[in-house]
């Protein structure tokens, strides 16, 4: 017997009707571990290796034991392999290509004897949670172990020399999601697509049909031929159908939220409703060496008939604990591929049953309550070669019974676990029915349904029932004709209860992916962890790459067996995406940044601006080379002080507010007053929030006595415009408010050549000092386009904002360049800027300020209005003006010039005490001193005192606090004949 | 990703929205206590079940206001603010105790 499972059958294919997916006249060649092997097109790498009698895959993750495919639908560990790009491919998923090189993975020197599988040997010195209790004592030494551990347990290895490849993301709506398309799926999609509903039908599989592709359904010709060709036929014919195969729904989130991976593609789901058709999980049994290359699940065996048209060996024994053993064995003797007999861990039932009568005509012995003791390696240990049965007695195997059956594979029927995760993620909740030993789903959300094997429906006739019933349940506005109920009369139970037989030597194993045996996992429970979501932590039982699939059930068992707990009170850890890998490309997508650019965008660029990011903005820092940054910004900022200069400042946020209430709605916006504000001028306008913060500043120009245009941050106008909004949405006062910040382009003429260069491009707009006074407000025309002017004055100089169409920024841009020529004009940036307000001593909200800065601390009671009955915060300034002043902002000077230069956040310091920190410091150009502002405590806030500034490496540096602002104090540079 | 119904713009997704904070009680800042006005500005009632916020939909800045139970997370309803916010809101013109800012 023996030599006929070591000489294993060569020619391996079957005739048709068996190998529904693959092409016989199509060859294709691939090597796996170096060897050359020939399969057909549609093979995966697994069949077409099995087809040519490889059967060994890879080696185990923990005990090097020899592996080979369990479920050939891409749910197990075993399968996986090393292709070029690809680290960790499922060989039963991925089709061979011609001239594929193929891997295996995780072992030392070859695949057939690999060294490591030593280590199988001192299991009983590995015991569960091993790595816990072994390796944390010295502190540190895990460090050292973890090295070890990681090669010895590595899986692939990824090629970093790899072409990269784009991958998509894309978004679909549709008013079905269908996940699943087997016999439950096809019949939901035609139901739902019937009623005009636009379907997507997502499957995994190459090709639809699900089971109706394999499965065994009690006809005695085989698979249902005709009712696939039918369904699948319909389903292609439907328009309203999109079907979607070799996709993979890897998850579940909140609203039907799906994401679905097909190939290089993240398709972005969203569904009104879904359906959940995603079938059973087929279980294994858990006895000694169950984990041998040959011992597969009985769905595995007929995918590899039916689909690959291969045998899986000569000479078969079934272990069943439900019908399917049986008609696996009939189909298993209609390829003609020998049958040893059916181990039934069942008793004989009184009644009978038609498929007993089936096997025996077919000449099949049938060994009723017996089970399995262990399974026998072939001599080379790579394969099953025999498994020895023997009487149960109260579910135990009785040893004295024990006889040898020589095989050379072995059918595991013994039941399935619903195919949950997706549906536990949407909130369904798991129950066990202890009567039929089957998990159950319920209490799914009303967007959600389940249909089909993982709703409980077995019978074909059922399932498809069942999916035309969930189609309706999620289309409940449409009107159906006839009448649909799948029974669900269960007189055939699929789950058997206890499949599980303990070997004193052990090696059965529960969690193939993490070499997990019988008592590694009652164990768990012994040392204390006897809640599920602790065993699987501490065991790592369901951490594997198939997370559980194939080892949730019967942990779940063997915990509640141990703790005296029913399986439905233990449960199943949680089953969180995704459900299959994904690579990082998928989520990774492409980077964004998002840049906005002013119409004036490429003259900066093309005078040299070294350009940076403020908000969402890009905008010139300075203009010149990087290298020479101080000198160009310190260029910059005398040329404005001393001619003229003039900065893009289309950034700064424009609001529009209209209507009768718009001083009244300004009043209460701001904290200065505005309603007695003259048309033709602006005022300053600090805003600050209900818990008194200044969160924003600009200036209020009225235009009109109804119509004010008001200035605010480059970072904040958004935030204040909102908040604008928020705010009238309560107040229903009776005007308009509109964000006009990117319709208006914006410049800054600043120097004491400004008006003259102003003057020769302004046509209507009296621009001296007597009709457009500081802080004025006009609308005229440069150059023939409509501009509003500001006089402002930032920066300390005479100044000028103009802001007009956005599309005319290069044209004013230009206008004003050429009018200056004869006084060089020239552009500065935003360092310059932000060098002479400081010089000025104005601050910017955001830097100078903070999340708690309040008008006291900045200084700027001015800018609040005694008067008004109300103002946003002004309440909660009341309050704080009551109370002692905490921290003041204060100018400093550091007159030594070459001292280091304080940056933003340095701390002040008095002695060893921590009294405030820097919030703005240069080297002034104009001054030739270093200034800044800097938070301190109220009570050195006082002018002339000292202060310690701790600079970059530890430096001390002594500042003074004086007065501002640091340049021209009494205002005479703004005002200018 | 959860999907929220704005009454101006429809069915969108959460990302395109601004959590506003709770929708308070007006108060009234001038006859307020200091306590009062602090638990006006600085505290949420947070409470276990139903609690009417702002939303805003960012694309459109538009504002309106949602009722969520916050034990299960649902929307049970979204709706303009007008709808309870109708009324032209005033301050008088003089501010209680007078003194100050």
């Amino acid at each position: 017997m023996l030599e006929l499972t070591e000489a294993r059958v060569s020619d391996s294919r079957l005739p048709p009707p068996f190998g529904l997916q693959i092409e016989r006249d199509r060859s294709v060649h691939f090597t796996f571990d170096g060897r050359s092997f020939t399969g057909l097109e549609g093979d995966s790498i697994a069949s077409a290796l099995a087809a040519n009698d490889q059967w060994l895959l890879s080696r185990s993750f923990k005990y090097h034991r020899p592996r080979g495919f369990l479920t050939l639908a891409g749910q197990d560990a075993n399968t996986l392999v090393q292709l070029p790009a690809n680290p960790n491919a499922l060989a039963d998923v991925v089709p061979i290509t011609e001239g594929l090189k193929v891997s295996p993975q995780n072992f030392s020197g070859t695949l057939e004897r690999d060294r490591g599988a030593l280590i199988g040997r001192l299991a009983r010195f590995l015991p569960v949670a091993f790595y816990y209790k072994a390796f944390f004592r010295p502190r540190g030494i895990w460090q050292l172990w973890a090295r070890f551990f990681r090669k010895r347990a590595g899986l692939g290895v990824i090629d970093e020399s790899f072409e990269p490849v784009r991958y998509t993301q894309t978004h679909r709506h549709c008013d079905i999601l269908i996940v699943g398309g087997g016999p439950a799926g096809l019949a939901s999609s035609l139901e739902a697509a019937s009623t005009g509903a636009d379907v997507l039908l997502v499957d995994e599989n190459v090709s639809l049909g699900g089971a109706l592709n394999y499965g065994e359904f009690g006809d005695p010709s085989g698979p249902e031929a005709s009712r696939r060709a039918e369904l699948i036929s319909a389903v292609n014919a439907s328009k309203r159908i999109e079907t979607l195969t070799g996709a993979i729904c890897n998850g579940w989130f909140a609203d039907n939220w799906i994401p679905v991976i097909q190939g290089h593609a993240l398709i972005k789901v969203r569904a009104r409703k879904v359906i959940f058709c995603t079938g059973s999980l087929e279980q294994p049994a858990i006895f000694r060496n169950n984990d041998l290359p040959g011992i597969f699940l009985s769905s595995a065996v007929l995918r590899l008939m039916h689909l690959y048209g291969v045998r899986p060996g000569r000479r078969g024994v079934i272990v069943s604990g439900n019908w399917e053993g049986y008609r696996t064995a009939l189909a298993l003797c209609r390829a003609g591929v020998g049958v040893v007999g059916i181990v039934d861990l069942r008793a004989r039932p009184q009644a009978g049953h038609p498929l007993i009568d089936q096997v025996m005509q077919c000449g099949l012995p049938i060994w009723f309550e017996h089970g399995v003791d262990q399974a026998i390696a072939s001599r080379d240990q790579n394969h099953v070669a025999a498994i020895d049965i023997g009487e149960l007695d109260c579910g135990a195997v009785d040893r004295r019974s024990l006889s040898r059956l020589h095989c050379d594979f072995v059918v595991m029927a013994v039941g399935y676990v619903p195919t949950y995760q997706l549906a536990a993620q949407a909130g369904g909740k798991l129950s066990y029915d202890d009567a039929y030993a089957i998990f159950s789903i319920d209490q799914l959300p009303d967007n959600c349904l389940i249909a089909g094997s993982v709703n409980g429906f077995w019978d074909i006739d059922d399932v498809i029932s069942d999916g035309v019933r969930a189609a309706r349940e999620a289309l409940p506005h449409q009107k159906f004709t006839g009448e649909v109920e799948p029974s669900r009369a269960k007189d055939e139970a699929i789950n058997f209860p206890w499949p599980i037989f303990t070997h004193s030597k052990g090696k059965e194993f529960v969690d193939f992916d993490e070499d997990l045996q019988i008592a590694d996992i009652v164990n768990a429970t012994r040392d204390g962890y006897e809640h599920i979501q602790l065993v699987k932590r501490y065991s790592t039982a369901g951490m594997g790459p198939s997370q559980g699939r194939h080892s949730a059930l019967t942990v779940a068992r063997l915990v509640a067996d141990a703790t005296g707990k029913s399986v439905a009170d233990t449960g199943v850890t949680t089953a969180r995406p995704p459900f299959a890998a994904e690579q990082l490309a998928h989520t990774a997508g492409r980077g964004f940044f998002l840049a906005r650019r002013s119409s004036i965008h490429h003259r900066h660029l093309e005078l040299g601006a070294v350009m940076l990011q403020a908000g969402a903005w890009l905008r010139p820092a300075f203009y010149g080379e990087v290298s020479d940054r101080s000198a160009c910004i310190r260029a910059e900022m005398q040329h404005v002080r001393q001619s003229v200069g003039l900065i893009d400042v289309s950034t700064l946020g424009g609001i529009e507010v209209r209507g009768p209430d718009a001083a009244e709605f300004l009043n209460r916006i701001y904290t200065g007053g505005f309603k007695k504000q003259p048309v033709g001028k602006a005022r300053y306008a600090l805003l600050i929030n209900e818990a008194g913060v200044v969160v924003d500043d600009g200036v209020a120009c009225r235009l009109h006595a109804n119509h004010y245009y008001v200035t605010a941050t480059t970072g904040g106008v958004d935030a204040v415009y909102r908040n604008m909004l928020k705010w009238n949405a309560q107040w229903r006062l009776n005007l308009d408010i509109a964000n006009v910040t990117s319709a208006y382009c914006a410049i800054n003429i600043a120097g004491p050549d400004a008006r003259a260069v102003l003057s020769r491009v302004v046509d209507d707009v009296a621009l001296d000092e007597a009709n457009f006074p500081y802080m004025g407000v006009r609308t005229g025309h440069l150059g023939g386009i409509p501009i509003r002017l500001i006089r402002v004055g930032f920066v300390g100089e005479l100044g000028f904002e103009l802001h007009g169409p956005h599309q005319f920024g290069e044209a004013i841009w230009d206008q004003l360049m050429a009018a200056g020529k004869d006084t060089d004009i020239q552009p500065f940036g935003v360092e310059a800027q932000r060098g002479l307000r400081l010089e000025k001593g104005h601050i910017i909200v955001g830097q100078d300020t903070d999340a708690m800065s309040n008008p006291f601390e900045v200084q700027m009671d001015w800018a609040l209005s005694r008067k008004k009955p109300f103002f946003v915060g002004h309440r909660t300034l009341q309050e704080l003006e009551k109370q002692p002043l905490g921290r003041v902002l204060v100018g400093f000077e550091i007159k030594d010039a070459g001292q280091p230069i304080p940056l933003e956040s340095h701390l002040v310091l008095d002695g060893e005490a921590m009294i405030g920190r820097v919030t703005s410091c240069i080297l002034s150009p104009t001054l030739n001193t270093i200034i800044g502002l800097a938070y301190v405590k109220a009570d050195h806030a006082e002018l002339g005192g000292s202060l310690t500034i701790k600079v970059d490496g530890g430096h001390r540096i002594a500042a003074e606090v004086v007065p501002m602002p640091f340049y021209d104090p009494k205002n005479q540079r703004q005002v200018s004949e | 990703m959860k999907q929220l119904l704005c009454p101006l713009n429809g069915l969108r997704n959460i990302s395109e929205f601004l959590y506003g904070g709770e929708v308070h009680e007006p108060s009234d800042p001038r006859n307020s206590s200091a306590s009062d006005w602090a638990e006006h500005v600085f505290f949420d009632k947070n409470p276990a079940g139903l609690v009417l916020e702002w939303w805003c939909h960012r694309p459109t800045s538009y504002w309106f206001i949602a009722e969520r139970n916050t034990i299960t997370d649902e929307v049970l309803r979204t709706l303009p603010s007008s709808e309870i916010f109708s009324d032209r809101v005033e301050f008088s013109a003089r501010i209680d105790g007078g003194a100050g800012v």
